[in-house]
């Protein structure tokens, strides 16, 4: 079964969107979308420096993508203005990435793939690390899944309740370094944040409590990785922006719906 | 014994000095009111309480499992997080839809448990707070200007209630306020604080304190009102004025 590249695929993909779900809707919550696009960006200059040392690519974006992480997440409480510092460092780590890249002298690498995703390049190996990975993120999520909703509320409640807000922002910096390395194969760099916020944004349309919009993000994710495959292969689109526009497309019916829900609701 | 105890602690943030040398402690079952100006230090002495800020000198001792029912000025909900009343008293721990119920009924308003927290009013939201605050059984309340944005019977309701749970709980109350009128009537001690306690005791005694006059005393109107609405034999005069101000009103009215 796991011979086939399209299955092999699918179920990279549908591990990562199970990862991303509630991981996005902590994304979501505590507005960390751009903190997660410059943790994504910083994935490029793991990349280069993967090739350059020969190291594993994974192991390479994980640990660039937590440094990244890890001082902006230093600066925000230092009080740094964040989306000007955001900015800077989001685009100067992807430009740094890309320049880093061209120096690498005897390899010749095909950067669409790190930018956009390669999902049907998956190799068994890929797909062995990726469930791991995702794996991993869901575990930690779930185990933490009070603390970290009572410390996305407010860090005082947290405190009070004995709970450490700043062990439960390490867990999500973590969490998003390692899904950061897992999910670049699947959409790229440039479209990981996306994958984290637009389907915990669509499953904010139809949740009541927070774990129902955990589940339902997980469940848009999975389906937006079906369809975006279905769209590729039938229209030989790119893999991974098939599968974020499958997930905009998404998010765009549950805010129509539920603006219509309201509307009949308030006649 | 006592359940929080600071000795000589003094807090900064990025070099400004906010609060210094403070001794204070609470025991079980006492009513501790803090009252003080803005930027005072209020808020960062309850911080410091809470374990949220640490002292930079000085040291706070918590007695041993303390259990801290702390209920924020304000809470910001995220538009993007669905948080309905009986999810988040599930917070941090979970609650059965007993408890639930019979706690939000304690708190006096029963029907909110399927309600979002985005569709209370400040009255609603105010007592949800205090209900999360309850149900982790405390040793010790400790409420940040909770009567803030209430109108002021909704703030002399809140504080009976405080008083009735207090007496039914055991649990000791540490509140800060900015308006010593209503808390001096329900608490055993009130400090006032600017930077540093400037003096504390019963009620009635810091209202007469030097300190506590030359800190709301200078200038304006306004501590001017604090005067007049702040004491216990003056209150009995506030009820009447408020009650021939409302037969006006009727009066006019018919």
């Amino acid at each position: 079964m796991l011979d086939d590249f399209l299955m092999r695929a699918l179920l990279a993909g549908l591990a990562v969107a199970i990862a991303t779900g509630p991981l996005g809707c902590f994304v979501v919550w505590r507005r960390m979308a751009y903190f997660g696009d410059a943790t994504a960006h910083a994935a490029i200059l793991g990349v280069a420096l993967a090739l350059g040392f020969q190291i594993s690519i994974f192991i390479g974006t994980m640990v660039v993508a937590l440094i990244m992480a890890m001082v902006v997440a230093t600066l925000a409480g230092r009080g740094w203005a964040m989306d000007t510092t955001l900015g800077v460092l989001a685009h100067s780590a992807l430009a740094f990435g890309l320049v880093a890249v061209s120096f690498l002298p005897n390899v010749r690498v095909d950067l669409t793939a790190y930018l956009f995703g390669d999902i049907l390049a998956v190799s068994r190996f890929d797909l062995a690390v990726i469930v791991l990975g995702s794996a991993l993120v869901l575990g930690l999520i779930l185990w933490r899944w009070q603390g970290l909703l009572m410390a996305t509320l407010s860090e005082d409640l947290a405190q009070s309740a004995g709970i450490n807000p700043g062990s439960e922002r390490m867990v999500l910096t973590l969490a998003l370094a390692v899904v950061v390395a897992v999910a670049l194969k699947i959409v790229g760099a440039l479209l990981i944040a996306a994958l984290l916020i637009i389907p915990a944004a669509a499953a904010r349309n139809l949740a009541r409590s927070p774990e129902m919009m955990a589940a339902f993000a997980m469940a848009i994710g999975a389906v937006s990785v079906f369809g975006g495959l279905q769209l590729s292969l039938a229209r030989d689109t790119p893999s991974g922006p098939s599968i974020v526009v499958i997930a905009a497309l998404i998010f765009l019916a549950t805010t129509l719906g539920a603006a219509l829900v309201q509307n009949r609701s308030a006649r | 014994m006592s359940l929080i105890t600071a000795n000589s602690v003094g807090v900064s943030y990025t070099g400004r000095r906010v609060l210094f040398d403070i001794d204070f402690q609470i025991n079980r079952g006492e009513i501790v009111t803090i009252v003080g100006p803005n930027g005072s230090g209020k808020t960062s002495f309850l911080r410091v309480l809470l374990g949220v800020v640490a002292p930079d000198k000085g040291r706070i001792t918590r007695a041993k499992g303390l259990r801290i029912g702390y209920v924020p000025q304000r809470l910001h909900l995220d538009p993007g997080l669905p948080m309905p009343v009986s999810r988040f008293l599930s917070l941090p721990s979970r609650q059965s839809p007993q408890a639930i119920a019979a706690i939000l009924e304690r708190v006096g308003v029963p029907d909110v448990a399927r309600q979002n927290m985005a569709t209370l009013s400040g009255g609603q939201f105010q007592r949800v707070l205090l209900a999360r605050a309850l149900l982790t059984r405390p040793d010790i309340l400790m409420l940040d200007e909770p009567t803030a944005g209430l109108d002021q019977p909704g703030v002399a309701a809140f504080y009976r209630l405080i008083e009735d749970v207090r007496r039914e709980m055991n649990c000791a109350v540490l509140s800060v306020s900015h308006d010593l009128h209503v808390v001096m009537s329900a608490s055993d001690r009130v400090i006032c604080i600017n930077g540093h306690i400037c003096c504390e005791g019963a009620p009635q005694v810091v209202r007469a304190a030097p300190e506590y006059r030359a800190l709301f005393g200078l200038g304006t109107g306004g501590a001017l009102a604090l005067y007049q609405h702040s004491h216990d034999h003056v209150h009995d005069e506030d009820c009447d004025h408020d009650h021939n101000h409302t037969k006006e009103h009727a009066h006019h009215a018919g």
